[in-house]
């Protein structure tokens, strides 16, 4: 196993641990309630009811980033911002293939991973863009997203320092990746 | 900020689709994001209502308090404006413990349900508190120990080993959490100190 660290018990541990995860609560915490003397369902069905208001809540919120993301990325504009970051990153070390990913991966999930996939496909998934393009993916979580629909929930419109906190460990993120890629598989 | 994000993400589009001649680009993107933005919502509102249901049944069987006193000491040092004992503590900690096993349909339901438990400590119901600041920049930078989906995706794409990313991801996972729990700590402390010299 490369770059694991000649560690595969572990990690065939902590994979059995998230396939489990959730079939075990789904069996676990209706069989305590139902043991505590809880009336399972209809607490169910009034919680139930709560996420659905929580679902048409969130609407305005992520509709108003998603429609902005969205005019931004496809007239163009992302690219160019883009490449105008292209020297200092490549000054950096940064391979040019993954380059997009600083910029996208904060602002939107599913873009970065149709990027990481496509990155995937052009150079195979073990070749070092591959194995970074992967790694950025999986390291952090769509801050814009995340903060758009945590906020929203709640209807809390200033967001104080979490957008330039969320936004800063994207980019430590992003060069940590590059960093322990080169020391893993470079 | 997030406002001159969202007019700088809008109106740069629309200047760089003039320039380059073609600004019907614009009302192209704005009605497919518009549809996309909708599917999404729909695509997630059934796991939304099932983990919030869930989660109200574990409340009620009191295993959220449980889970709140066990890791409140560990807890506590994070979120020091959260009262001893509050069942915010037992929302954060189901938040953070689905995080970690990167089961995100479940992550996401749980941290509205900690959203709301500290919106109830909130003041002032439009402004985020500092232990919002804190819970979201633990979320929005999300020390994952098993990326599944990512795992997922690179067998799907052929790879000899598909598990190979776990260690770079858990390294570059924890830079990230790292720096966004010190920037967080730095910009509480620095809000405190100027409401201190105020009051």
């Amino acid at each position: 196993m490369r770059g694991g660290g000649g560690e595969p018990v572990f990690i065939e541990f902590l994979q059995l641990i998230s396939v489990w995860a959730i079939p075990a609560m789904v069996l676990g915490i209706p069989a305590y309630g139902l043991w505590r003397g809880v009336k399972v369902y209809e607490v169910f069905v009034e919680g139930a009811e709560e996420g659905l208001r929580l679902a048409f809540r969130i609407t305005p919120f992520l509709l108003g980033i998603l429609v902005a993301l969205g005019v931004f990325r496809d007239t163009g504009a992302m690219h160019l911002l883009l490449s105008g970051f292209t020297p200092l990153t490549s000054w950096l070390g940064v391979p040019p293939e993954v380059l997009p990913m600083l910029l996208i991966r904060p602002l939107s999930g599913g873009a970065s991973l149709g990027l990481a996939t496509e990155i995937m496909k052009t150079h195979g998934p073990d070749s070092f863009v591959g194995l970074l393009a992967s790694t950025i993916q999986g390291s952090t979580d769509t801050t814009l997203y995340v903060l758009t629909v945590y906020f929203g929930s709640v209807g809390v419109t200033r967001v104080r320092w979490a957008l330039p906190v969320g936004l800063a460990a994207d980019v430590a993120g992003f060069f940590g990746a590059v960093y322990f890629c080169y020391r893993l598989f470079g | 900020m997030l406002n001159a994000i969202w007019t700088f993400m809008l109106a740069a589009g629309v200047l760089v689709a003039a320039v380059q001649g073609r600004v019907g680009a614009v009302t192209d993107a704005l009605t497919a994001s518009a549809q996309d933005s909708v599917q999404l919502i729909f695509s997630f509102i059934g796991i939304l209502v099932f983990w919030t249901g869930l989660a109200r049944v574990a409340e009620a069987a009191g295993l959220v308090d449980v889970l709140a006193r066990a890791l409140q000491p560990v807890l506590r040092p994070l979120f020091p404006s959260i009262p001893r004992g509050h069942p915010a503590f037992g929302s954060i900690v189901m938040n953070l413990a689905a995080n970690v096993l990167g089961l995100g349909s479940a992550a996401t339901p749980l941290g509205l349900k900690a959203m709301s438990e500290l919106q109830s400590l909130n003041p002032d119901s439009r402004t985020a508190t500092p232990a919002m600041c804190t819970f979201l920049a633990i979320n929005t930078s999300s020390v994952t120990l098993v990326p599944t989906t990512m795992i997922a995706l690179r067998a799907a794409a052929g790879s000899l080993d598909p598990a190979a990313i776990v260690g770079s991801t858990l390294a570059a996972s924890a830079v990230a959490t790292g720096m966004a729990l010190t920037l967080d700590y730095l910009a509480r402390r620095r809000v405190e100190r100027g409401a201190g010299r105020r009051g």
